[in-house]
């Protein structure tokens, strides 16, 4: 670091950053990862071998499939973007963090406590069977408060800045707090059958209950795994790399087409339904003109790397980072193509919706969020480094070899998947029943849990990582060579 | 304020804001990101001229070309109705005899019935009829209620024990929960059941059997157990079993009798599709 960002680094506030909430969110979001990788290779198994539904109903996918989804996005996702956002406020502000340990500490445990009723409903069959959206409205209300807390948090945080100006990523993170409030708050109106009871019913029935759930679920995909994360790429990619962001303009300028492109974009979820056509035309529009503004993302995180790409090779923290923007750019490429109508038809309810979406949550999200963690550790342990970068670095490949594997085989399966449901023979029958289908996935899907359980073995390998760390062990190994003084902000 | 300053690498100076360090260059946007950003508006304002687009209070534009999904629809089944409409005079004229002497008719119908059991039959009877433990095997040359292709054809267009009034009935007795037989007597019918096809594992229980045999379940089974189609009561003198074979499993169907149902897909199939599933069935390996 150069005087420059050494001065900066001093607080200059009086009161010092919280970062002990910071600290449990990071182990937080380090356990439900792994609980939530274990959970979705189990199902990815049961899908293989349905056997290991063990004929419980508490076993059963459709219980532990929510329990998946939620442990990854909310649990291990949520964490790291609660406990990133606290850290990055505070010191892109140079202010500590609004309403004190106090209010951080019941956002921090209040989470926690949504994540265990949510989940603990799953497995008990408690849920609205909406699609991200399961816990039943006691559940909702709790993470409604629990929600307002932390945007009073971090809202407070950014009106006591010291800086003249808002940080890119604050905006990002500011976006994700709002508009997944308004989405929640959307999405779950309901009518409960008696204030005693756990059951309650939508408000909306039939086309306007599916239009409402995936104007909800395309922007849970759209504000938390994408502007959320967004805003840790924003801060620890230029922060890792010691170079300046690439451009201050397309920051603002794909800020705001994302924020407004992003919300029309739900009815992609419904082609070929009985929404309407012009509902159908307009999702399918709007996706395709958020294809630039999903880029501008990538391009300024992997510009922001000039002068400074032979971190790759001595840092296997920045490949995490740079690989996961890759991961973005390419999941936000294909998502627009997938919302074509004419490609939808054949990747509609095939397995190439789930590979879709897990190249963007393994690849993008997850290894954003390992990237972020990877700094985060040392940091607010005080710890020189971490205890091995070796072990990061086989963290990287084995779960980038686990990535591949995953997509590769979601992408054979769902595309022959969709081709044997419309194939017809000379005589113009269908080629395929369904089970002949899934017979034929048999082979992808043991492939797709192999490298779920690669994915797996990598987040174990990152725990262990961390507690030697946090322990302030240094694991004795052939060290990277440095990086070049980096050209960045030596002037 | 902050003083901008240019960055070595890029030549482009930073913006002169700071925060923890991190800096912003005063990059222009990349051209081409801004001519795809502007091709795909183009693109989409083309499409909303074109397709159906934006609501209104009373409707929606219905664009240019005046399409909609349900008119699709519509065309592309008027289209397949209208190439099978070719077929299904042929088969409307033809019966099942003379589609199977119909070299053309007969691979088309297989083709047809192939795929219209996978999806409706397959779930019950297995793939290409295997069975399963209460749905009949349809790929061997036991027929419970008649293996000609008209028995067959007849099963399939209405059913077994349901509601439809041409479907085929028939129960056999509760014979131990009307206590017309007490548990002694089951367990020596079981036992000549089982001599039926195995011979006997209790030679003199099952002589004993004989007689209840002949006054009780002759006259459905027949003398010998050979069944008889008409009724649906099964044969017993080979070792195919709907509901398992042995002493203890045909002892609990003689006391308190399952029963299976099949729907009448004549109130789900078109008369052609249902003549083309008994073709189709009747080739599986056992048809008679």
């Amino acid at each position: 670091m150069t005087h420059a960002t050494m001065a900066h680094g001093v607080q200059r506030d009086a009161s010092p950053y919280l970062e002990d909430v910071v600290k449990k969110f990071a182990l937080a979001a380090t356990f439900w990862g792994v609980v939530g990788f274990i959970v979705g290779d189990y199902i990815a198994f049961q899908l293989a071998y349905p056997v290991l539904n063990l004929d419980l109903e508490w076993f059963s996918f459709g219980r532990l499939r929510p329990l998946h989804t939620s442990a990854v996005i909310f649990a291990f996702g949520g964490n790291v973007l609660l406990g990133t956002s606290f850290y990055v406020v505070q010191r892109t502000c140079r202010a500590s963090l609004f309403g004190g340990p106090a209010l951080a500490n019941f956002v921090f445990w209040g989470y926690q406590l949504f994540i265990v009723m949510a989940g603990l409903g799953y497995v008990l069959g408690v849920t609205q069977g909406r699609e991200y959206a399961e816990p039943e409205w006691f559940v909702d209300l709790w993470i409604t408060v629990v929600w307002v807390a932390y945007l009073v948090a971090f809202a407070g945080t950014l009106i006591k800045r010291k800086e003249p100006h808002i940080y890119v990523a604050n905006w990002f993170y500011l976006a994700f707090i709002v508009t997944i409030a308004m989405l929640h708050l959307g999405n779950n109106l309901a009518v409960p059958v008696s204030l005693t009871g756990i059951k309650s019913y939508s408000l909306f029935s039939g086309v306007q209950d599916a239009l409402t759930q995936w104007w909800y679920g395309h922007n849970a995909v759209g504000f938390f795994l994408t502007a959320g994360f967004l805003a840790i790429m924003y801060y620890f990619v230029p922060k890792r790399a010691e170079r300046p962001v690439y451009s201050y303009r397309l920051s603002i300028v794909h800020f705001w087409a994302l924020i407004f492109l992003y919300i029309w974009a739900g009815p992609h979820h419904l082609h070929y339904t009985a929404l309407p056509d012009w509902a159908q035309t307009l999702g399918m529009t709007f996706s395709i003109m958020l294809w630039m503004p999903s880029w501008g993302g990538m391009i300024n995180g992997l510009m922001t790397l000039s002068g400074a790409w032979d971190k790759l090779r001595t840092d296997p923290v920045m490949r995490f980072l740079v690989t996961s923007v890759a991961f973005y750019g390419m999941s936000t490429f294909e998502g627009p193509m997938m919302s074509i109508k004419a490609v939808n038809s054949l990747s509609h309810y095939t397995d190439w919706t789930v590979g879709h979406v897990h190249s963007g949550a393994l690849g993008w999200v997850a290894f954003v969020s390992f990237g972020a963690l990877y700094f985060l550790v040392p940091v607010l342990w005080k710890r020189k480094q971490l205890y091995s970068m070796r072990l990061v670095s086989l963290h990287f490949w084995i779960a980038t070899i686990g990535i591949l594997l995953y997509i590769t085989a979601m992408w054979i399966s769902g595309i022959m998947q969709g081709l044997m449901w419309r194939a017809y023979d000379s005589l113009g029958f269908l080629q395929y029943s369904f089970i002949e289908t899934v017979e034929a996935m048999h082979p992808y899907y043991v492939i797709r849990a192999v490298g779920g359980l690669l994915f797996v073995i990598g987040g174990l390998i990152m725990a262990y990582n961390f507690w030697r760390t946090i322990r302030g062990d240094v694991r004795t190994e052939v060290p990277y060579e440095a990086p070049h003084a980096a050209v960045a902000g030596a002037r | 304020m902050a003083t901008t300053e240019k960055d070595a690498v890029t030549g482009r100076y930073t913006t002169g804001h700071e925060w923890d360090g991190i800096k912003e260059l005063n990059t222009p946007l990349p051209r081409w990101w801004v001519y795809v950003f502007y091709a795909t508006i183009v693109w989409s304002i083309g499409y909303w001229v074109v397709y159906p687009a934006w609501p209104s209070l009373t409707g929606y534009t219905k664009g240019l070309w005046n399409w909609s999904a349900r008119g699709d629809l519509v065309t592309e089944m008027a289209t397949v109705q209208a190439g099978k409409q070719v077929w299904n005079a042929r088969f409307d004229g033809a019966s099942l005899s003379d589609i199977v002497k119909d070299r053309e008719l007969l691979t088309y119908a297989i083709a047809g019935g192939r795929t219209v059991f996978a999806e409706n039959c397959a779930p019950c009877h297995g793939s290409g009829g295997a069975g399963a433990f209460g749905y009949p095997t349809l790929a061997d040359d036991e027929w419970i209620w008649g293996g000609t292709l008209d028995d067959i054809h007849q099963t399939i267009a209405y059913g077994v024990r349901n509601a439809n009034e041409e479907s085929r009935q028939g129960e056999m007795p509760r014979f131990g929960t009307d206590q017309i037989l007490d548990a002694q007597q089951i367990g020596a019918v079981a036992d000549y059941v089982v001599s039926l096809s195995k011979g006997a594992s209790d030679a003199a229980a099952a002589k004993a059997g004989e007689t209840l045999f002949a006054e009780n379940c002759s006259s459905c089974h027949g003398e010998r157990g050979e069944g008889m189609a008409a009724l649906g009561a099964p044969a017993l003198d080979n070792a195919i079993w709907l509901y398992k074979g042995g002493k203890d499993a045909i002892a609990a169907q003689i006391a308190n009798p399952r029963h299976g149902s099949m729907p009448a897909w004549s109130e789900r199939l078109d008369a052609t599709t249902i003549k083309q599933l008994a073709v189709y069935v009747h080739s599986l390996g056992g048809g008679k």
